[in-house]
């Protein structure tokens, strides 16, 4: 019963191999392509890079190019636009959504079925859906008209100055379903007896919403704020779809710009600046997030 | 006898948190030990630490003289029964009970045995074919128990077995228990908060806190000589009084002095000489106060009932006495109204008398 | 049924020993038209109507013929109901030069489907049962990193895949695109077992060790059976996620074996010819069918599936 020296101890390579062996795929995937891929693309967005990524580097002309160039700004300005938009009222018609559906209410099921199913589909589909349905000569536009008012005009995709809000009907139609249920489950999270409080103290109800509800679910709305702004980032498909990023250049995002240079144009500098834009992006909305959420409390 | 479990110098810690601190218990081969604490005393860590389901940062641990510090559960030769059950829900009892004979793979007629002899011990034969779903919570435990019994192992570890019980079921149960192990003589280790099932079941308790074993002793031993403040205080409901005072000498003998009132120390059995002036502290049980029955040789104090809180067998007196509020349990018979004047006397063979700054018994 | 309740409790009232005095009892009587009910339903319905507006109008429009939707109205009805625009969709219907329709789109899609689908979940249930039981060094730490890539737009990582799989020789392959599919649902869905298999009692995973079984004995013999739910909502998320892929189609295959929403695409918006938005909108609809089956089947399930996903995303 002698003391045992740690010299033999199972070497702690060793310990939980099976363990290792099982997450190989998941730590090459962590490491290899999303930390080692993003870093090969922010280096050779400071490259010269063309028909074939080459390393000679430039410095930072692809991102003067970039800016300089009239489709990265309106890309960047729609993307602006459609984001702000979209998170106001995706946010607002699903938490409206919720709040009603929380009344208890009858066929709740098929209410949320119905609020929900356009998340079912692809972006494509749903472009092709909204380009039919704001079609001027067939769609709104011509069916109001038809009614009497002659002048109407809501042509959204054959007008660059509306086309992006086109597209935010098309996503918002998509993507709401989505957002009430997130924050329906954060309501249904909120403790009955608050309701109970609120009740027999006599406060109105939309006080109570606004006044205790929204302030608990804060948690819930950022969250939900976080994902529908790194989704927004991403938008590309409901573009291709509804308008291939037409009229012109009008609807362009960045995501499509950089599919563009790097796949058609051959211009892989330009795609690796863009997209090397869009880490960026996103690292300003999750860094702050990630520092509320997680730099207070200190991790196991 | 032969030592069936040792813990060598034991320590745990998950970072910067030490868990277990130093620890060393050495359990006799058959014996019924409880490890008694409230939650966070490191009890069910040293419990899992033994069954190899956590690593200790240092120190070793001995089942059957075997250094098993290393060893993965399944080779430690322990069956283990869980507070929640952990039974496998998608499988019947049956395979529950076989399950980790198959692992080990064990031939199949040796499995049935085995299984056949758990069930009948146990009373879980009609059982077998069902799920743990279909079972009710004291079926459960005894299945959980049974898939300890068929491992056929040297040590059976406990971790709050009764806990998720209602109290009839945690009484029949511990019967139970107690009965499986004075016809298996096996030897079993028994987490628990829980201290009556501390002291009916156990042949020792070791009382922790702080990952520190405070006393390991039989029951008796640990009601009636308490090593230390925190012992005290811990076993016993309603909880032992505590007076704090101090040691006068007066009249060549040493007496305990509280707010000017003096108690009698004779009959108390000291662990060393008593010095006069030290600040310390007695710890008087309920039941080792005597109520309007004068004895020749003890001293009788005047008190006042306070509260009066009959439970029936017995009956709790709250009394006030030089400045001390101090609970009393005689007969339940005997009723005092508030208010009433009684004479207190004090068996001090089985008063405890502590050092008021180590809190060690004196 | 409020009328019948108050009946009822006056009628209880003769029963009842002591006589009750006069005055409010038993249920309130709620009206069913009250102004909260007629707003808070006036509202539901406006937004649900909302919502199935355009399934309806893809389903309408899919069954006229093309003079019928040249005359107007898209909303309306069809006046002589033909599954013409189906077929053509399905069989016929033109990209480019290919005329065969989307039915091939539809087959490259399920040849997609399915080993993408099978390799994803195993690969995430696997890695997340070891990240939920089987902690080591480090591991905590690559799983962040994965979590944090799931918020990197796939434009940034996309090349340098590209060339991986290019280096490998299976760029352009259905392997290279299963692969592709794996790596990026594999945040998602290894956060949604490592969380499941969390909140397995961790008893139960004690009980099997002290039982003797190992790593993937654990995992086939306990872990696997209990998780059964949470395998039906990766199914619904990665079966819904992989059908209504665009990008990773474009980019990863060849024309001939385009996914259908690239097929689609490519026929709805292809510059020549005539604009059939019959057969556009029944191709629309076919390829919208398959996610759309998986969520009303799947109904609470396809939620939870997002809701796991995305609140603790």
């Amino acid at each position: 019963m002698a003391p045992h020296s740690s010299a033999g101890r199972p070497s702690q390579l060793f310990k939980n191999l099976n363990s290792k062996i099982a997450l190989i795929p998941m730590m090459l995937v962590a490491l290899v392509v999303f930390l080692g891929g993003t870093v090969w693309t922010v280096v050779y967005s400071f490259t010269r890079s063309g028909l074939l990524p080459r390393l000679s580097f430039v410095g930072l002309d692809q991102y003067e190019r970039l800016w300089a160039a009239p489709r990265w700004i309106i890309s960047i300005q729609n993307l602006a636009i459609y984001g702000i938009l979209s998170l106001i009222f995706s946010l607002v018609i699903g938490f409206v959504l919720a709040a009603l559906m929380d009344q208890k209410i009858r066929f709740e099921n098929t209410f949320r079925t119905i609020f929900l199913y356009p998340f079912a589909l692809s972006f494509i589909v749903t472009g092709l859906v909204w380009q039919w349905i704001l079609n001027p000569e067939f769609g709104v536009q011509s069916i109001v008209r038809s009614l009497g008012w002659s002048t109407f005009e809501f042509d959204p995709l054959y007008n660059s100055d509306i086309v992006i809000y086109g597209i935010l009907i098309a996503g918002l139609w998509q993507g709401t379903g989505l957002v009430m249920c997130l924050m329906l489950a954060g309501l249904r999270g909120i403790d009955e007896d608050i309701w109970k409080a609120s009740r027999v103290d006599g406060i109105p109800m939309w006080k109570t919403y606004v006044l205790i509800i929204i302030p608990m679910m804060r948690p819930v709305f950022i969250t939900t704020l976080v994902l529908i702004a790194s989704g927004i980032v991403k938008v590309y498909d409901l573009v291709v779809a509804q308008t291939s990023g037409g009229p012109g250049i009008a609807s362009e995002v960045p995501a499509k710009y950089v599919y563009d240079y790097m796949f058609q144009a051959q211009n892989l500098g330009q795609g690796f600046a863009a997209s090397t834009m869009m880490l960026v992006t996103v690292a300003i909305i999750i860094i702050p997030w990630a520092y509320l959420e997680f730099g207070g409390k200190k991790r196991g | 006898m032969a030592n069936s479990v040792s813990i060598r110098k034991l320590s745990l810690s998950f970072g910067a948190v030490t868990v277990l601190k130093d620890l060393n218990l050495d359990i006799r081969d058959g014996e019924f030990i409880v490890l008694l604490g409230s939650s966070g005393c490191g009890k069910s860590t040293l419990l899992n630490c033994i069954a190899g389901l956590l690593e200790p940062t240092e120190g070793q641990i001995f089942i059957k003289d075997r250094n098993v510090t290393w060893e993965e559960p399944k080779d430690r030769g322990i069956g283990m029964v869980f507070q929640s059950y952990a039974l496998y829900p998608q499988i019947t009892v049956e395979k529950n009970l076989s399950f980790g004979l198959q692992v080990a793979k064990v031939p199949k007629p040796e499995i049935d045995k085995r299984v056949a002899r758990a069930a009948e011990i146990l009373q879980i034969g009609p059982l077998l074919k069902r799920r743990p779903a279909a079972l009710s919570g004291g079926q459960r435990q005894r299945v959980a128990i049974g898939r300890a019994l068929v491992r056929d192992v040297d040590v059976f570890l406990f971790d709050e077995p009764l806990s998720n019980l209602d109290a009839k079921l945690r009484s029949e149960l511990r019967v139970e228990i107690k009965r499986l192990h004075q016809s298996l003589k096996n030897t079993m280790i028994y987490v628990t908060h829980d201290q009556i099932e501390a002291l009916t079941l156990a042949d020792r308790i070791a009382i922790m806190k702080n990952g520190v074993i405070q006393q390991l002793d039989d029951p008796i031993a640990i009601y009636n000589k308490p090593r230390n403040l925190f012992v005290a205080g811990f076993i016993g409901s309603p909880s032992m009084n505590f007076l704090r005072g101090e040691l006068i000498e007066t009249g060549g003998k040493t007496v305990f002095r509280t707010n000017g009132v003096d108690f009698s120390l004779d009959g108390y059995e000291a662990n060393g000489p008593l010095a006069a002036g030290r600040q310390v502290v007695l710890g008087l049980r309920p039941e080792h106060i005597g109520i309007d029955q004068p004895e020749a040789d003890r001293e009788l104090h005047q008190a006042v009932v306070d509260i009066e809180e009959p439970m029936g067998a017995d009956n709790l007196l709250w009394l006030k006495h030089a400045g001390h509020t101090m609970s009393v349990r005689i007969a339940g018979a005997r009723r005092y109204a508030p208010g009433s004047q009684v004479r207190m006397s004090f068996d001090m063979r089985l008063a405890s008398l502590f050092d008021a700054q180590t809190e060690d018994r004196i | 049924m409020a009328n019948i309740s108050t009946l009822n409790s006056t009628a209880a009232g003769f029963d009842a020993v002591s006589p009750q005095v006069a005055g409010p009892s038993g249920r309130k009587p709620r009206k069913v038209l009250s102004r909260r009910n007629i707003i808070l339903y006036g509202l539901l319905i406006v937004a649900a109507l909302y919502y199935l507006l355009p399934l309806y109008v893809m389903i309408v429009t899919s069954m006229k013929g093309m003079p019928e939707i040249r005359m107007g109205n898209i909303f309306s009805p069809p006046m002589e109901i033909t599954f013409e625009p189906w077929a053509k969709a399905w069989a016929s219907a033109c990209t480019g030069l290919n005329c065969d329709g989307l039915s091939r789109g539809f087959w490259n899609s399920v040849r997609i489907l399915v080993p993408s689908v099978l390799v994803s979940i195993a690969v995430a249930s696997v890695s997340g049962y070891a990240l939920a039981n089987w902690r080591f060094k480090g591991s905590e730490l690559f799983f962040s990193i994965l979590i944090i890539g799931a918020f990197i737009p796939y434009q940034v990582m996309i090349y340098p895949i590209v060339i991986i799989l290019r280096e490998l020789g299976i760029y352009g392959t259905l392997t290279g695109l299963v692969i592709v599919h794996t790596i990026f649902g594999m945040p998602i869905l290894t956060l949604l077992f490592r969380n499941y298999f969390t909140s397995l009692p961790e008893e139960l995973f004690k009980a099997a060790r002290i039982d003797g079984a190992g790593f993937w004995q654990i995992y086939f013999r306990i872990m696997l059976p209990m998780a059964l739910p949470i395998f039906v909502v990766a199914m619904i998320l990665q079966v819904t996620g992989i059908w209504n892929d665009f990008l990773f189609g474009v980019v990863f295959t060849r024309p001939d074996s385009y996914p259908m929403t690239v097929q689609l695409n490519n026929i709805v918006n292809s510059v020549q010819g005539v604009k059939e938005y019959n057969v556009n909108m029944a191709a629309t609809l076919l390829t919208g069918a398959v996610p759309l089956i998986v969520y009303f089947v799947s109904g609470r399930l396809f939620v939870r599936g997002i809701a796991a996903g995305a609140v603790k995303g």
